[in-house]
């Protein structure tokens, strides 16, 4: 009993505070001089900053040549980065050698696409059945007539002149909206119980991803008019159309098949023990728990192909990156030590911001689908 | 053995239940099953008659899931026929959703559908299977919802309820496709002793509304309290069957006595 009971008999006085552990000094001390190696590190990592962030800075702002600037402050010694030449080239990067007065009808079509794929993208906006309609089947049609032209007093405007971001956008918004449909039909198919239909999935998924890209739209551009009855021909857009999204379905129909691997057995056969059918056990069970599975594969992939729609220079198109690299009379007149430098630095920024901001949205929609319910 | 044994009058639940004399639910004949070598059923024969509750019971690898897999045909069996409500399982698909929109099935992992919630599992087949309007679906997986006493879970996903809530969801996701019979396959297996209980109650009063119902369960307390008959498997094949009463006092077989003497202790 008096062991347990207690009854303090001397005060404990107050002790100075321990070392502070917040503020900037407490955490340069944590996390950059913790050990001698830290330390030595530390410096280390100071000293190549202040190597390469000058001449960086002076490359793309302190020396580089505004957008207003002239050729001549360009050709000077010691000019950075020519963004004189970006901004009096903007046209030809956007539309390649698309008809300048007829340019309105790009314009159209980018200003409708944006509108109807931003809210399709913010899970909040309401009507997304009306909007997914407009966006896959009406948008095309009169994406389609617009640019291409030919109707309605619509001036005709062959695929051989349109060019730089035009062609990327419509080649990767295109074959992602394809390939992503067709590679899960390729992957259900190849888990198919029907032979036939199982050997022919895994025949062209295998096929189609030995080969190198390259290959493919060679062989669409080069190959595919020799099996052609004469004069008949298909648009070189087109197969360069085809041949992407062709290739990234291949590749997207192993990506959901790693989802629809992981999906326990349990989960197909409690499916069908209700009675619902092959194809209503896919789409409301089986599909959207294995899709999310693989939404960073699915990304990657788009990604990939995002980058991929600069091999189009292959069969002739001028996508953004050829654009680029295009010698027509205003790169002649805009020449200088950085010019091309400049360009390619251009066309890298503008990947970077269309692939970062479909990384970036994967992560919020994994974050969105994670219901917390993984056991 | 009785082939189909009648109530035995005791004042149990069991004397309130009916069992139809002539119309057949499930029937098995001279049925054969191979996992490619392996002879996993063999020559089993079963009839069940509507409204009869029957336990199937028997050491593990016996052949027992498999038995009530091949009744919705989640295995198919490669000798004899099975008959459910009349329609023959062959390789038909159209007959294989035939017999299970009235075959309900409740698994030991629950396979609760963890991307939508508890509702939405339970109206998704009525929906689309039976062409139920949603409001009308909704209603009466409320209804089961109740009769399974958690209709307060009704929002959430399976994720966050307990093995014997998500059991019970699952019982319920199988009774909204209003089924004439209902296959247990373990279901009591994987949850935790104390959630056994309010599984079973739920289990209970289905048979005492007199649904045609087949367990592979290890609870002789059940089967004692509901079957009408219990069968016994080993090797694939149907050894004994007989009322819980004589099956439980009086086993024939030498293996029935083993198994029943390492059960019940």
């Amino acid at each position: 009993m008096t062991d347990i009971g207690f009854v303090r008999a001397d005060m404990v006085d107050a002790k100075p505070a321990p070392n502070r552990t917040s503020g900037a000094i407490a955490w340069a001390q944590k996390n950059l001089f913790a050990t001698p190696l830290d330390g030595v590190l530390t410096v280390l990592g100071v000293v190549f900053l202040l190597w390469i962030v000058p001449p960086l800075y002076n490359f793309f702002i302190g020396h580089a040549v505004g957008p207003s600037g002239t050729v001549e402050e360009c050709r000077m010694e010691n000019a950075g980065a020519c963004w004189a030449y970006i901004s009096s080239e903007m046209e030809f990067f956007i539309y390649g050698f698309y008809d300048i007065p007829q340019q309105w009808r790009p314009n159209i079509v980018f200003a409708l696409g944006a509108a109807l794929l931003i809210p399709l993208l913010i899970p909040k906006v309401p009507f997304k059945r009306t909007n997914a309609v407009l966006f896959l089947f009406a948008y095309p049609v009169v994406s389609y007539f617009l640019l291409a032209g030919g109707v309605f007093g619509l001036m005709p405007i062959p695929t051989e002149k349109w060019g730089g971001l035009l062609v990327t956008l419509i080649i990767s918004v295109v074959g992602i909206t394809l390939s992503f449909p067709l590679g899960i039909i390729l992957a259900l198919g190849r888990q198919s119980k029907m032979p036939v239909i199982k050997t022919l999935c895994i025949g062209f998924i295998e096929l189609v991803r030995a080969v190198p890209l390259i290959s493919v739209l060679f062989m669409a551009s080069i190959m595919l008019p020799l099996f052609m009855p004469q004069g008949m021909t298909i648009d070189k857009f087109l197969r360069a159309l085809v041949g992407v999204t062709l290739f990234t379905s291949a590749y997207m129909a192993e990506v959901v098949r790693g989802g629809l691997q992981a999906i326990p057995r349990g989960q197909y056969e409690a499916g069908a023990s209700l009675g619902l059918s092959y194809w209503q056990r896919m789409y409301f069970i089986i599909l959207p728990q294995a899709l999310k599975h693989v939404i960073p594969g699915i990304v990657n992939s788009f990604i990939a192909l995002f980058k991929d729609t600069s091999l189009v220079y292959i069969v002739g198109m001028k996508d953004l990156l050829e654009a680029v690299k295009t010698k027509n009379d205003t790169a002649l007149e805009w020449q200088s030590a950085n010019t091309a430098t400049t360009g390619y630095l251009f066309a890298a920024m503008v990947f970077w911001v269309f692939c970062f901001s479909m990384s970036r949205y994967s992560i919020f929609m994994e974050r969105r689908l994670n219901t917390g319910y993984k056991r | 053995m009785s082939q189909v044994s009648e109530t035995t009058g005791a004042p149990t639940a069991r004397s309130t239940m009916q069992i139809s004399d002539t119309n057949v639910a499930i029937e098995v004949i001279g049925m054969h099953k191979w996992y490619a070598d392996f002879h996993v059923l063999r020559d089993i024969n079963l009839k069940v008659m509507e409204g009869e509750r029957i336990v199937i019971a028997g050491p593990s690898g016996s052949g027992k899931s498999t038995l009530i897999r091949c009744i919705n045909r989640l295995e198919e069996h490669q000798e004899g026929q099975i008959i459910v409500n009349g329609t023959e399982l062959t390789a038909d698909l159209k007959r294989i959703d035939e017999v299970r929109r009235e075959v309900g099935m409740v698994f030991q992992h629950f396979n609760l559908f963890p991307h939508l919630t508890i509702l939405q599992n339970l109206t998704l087949a009525p929906i689309w299977v039976r062409g139920i309007p949603k409001a009308e679906a909704e209603a009466t997986a409320m209804h089961y919802l109740e009769r399974v006493k958690i209709p307060e879970q009704a929002n959430k996903f399976p994720g966050q309820l307990s093995g014997g809530q998500q059991q019970r969801v699952a019982i319920a996701r199988s009774l909204c496709m209003q089924p004439r019979i209902m296959l247990f396959d373990e279901p009591t297996s994987a949850l935790d002793p104390e959630m056994v209980k309010e599984v079973l109650e739920v289990m209970i009063s289905l048979a005492e509304d007199g649904m045609t119902m087949l367990c592979v369960t290890h609870e002789m307390g059940f089967a004692r309290q509901v079957a009408n008959r219990v069968i016994f498997m080993d090797q694939g094949q149907i050894i004994e069957q007989n009322e819980p009463e004589a099956f439980f006092s009086n086993p024939q077989h030498e293996r029935t006595k083993l198994f029943l003497s390492q059960i019940l202790h």
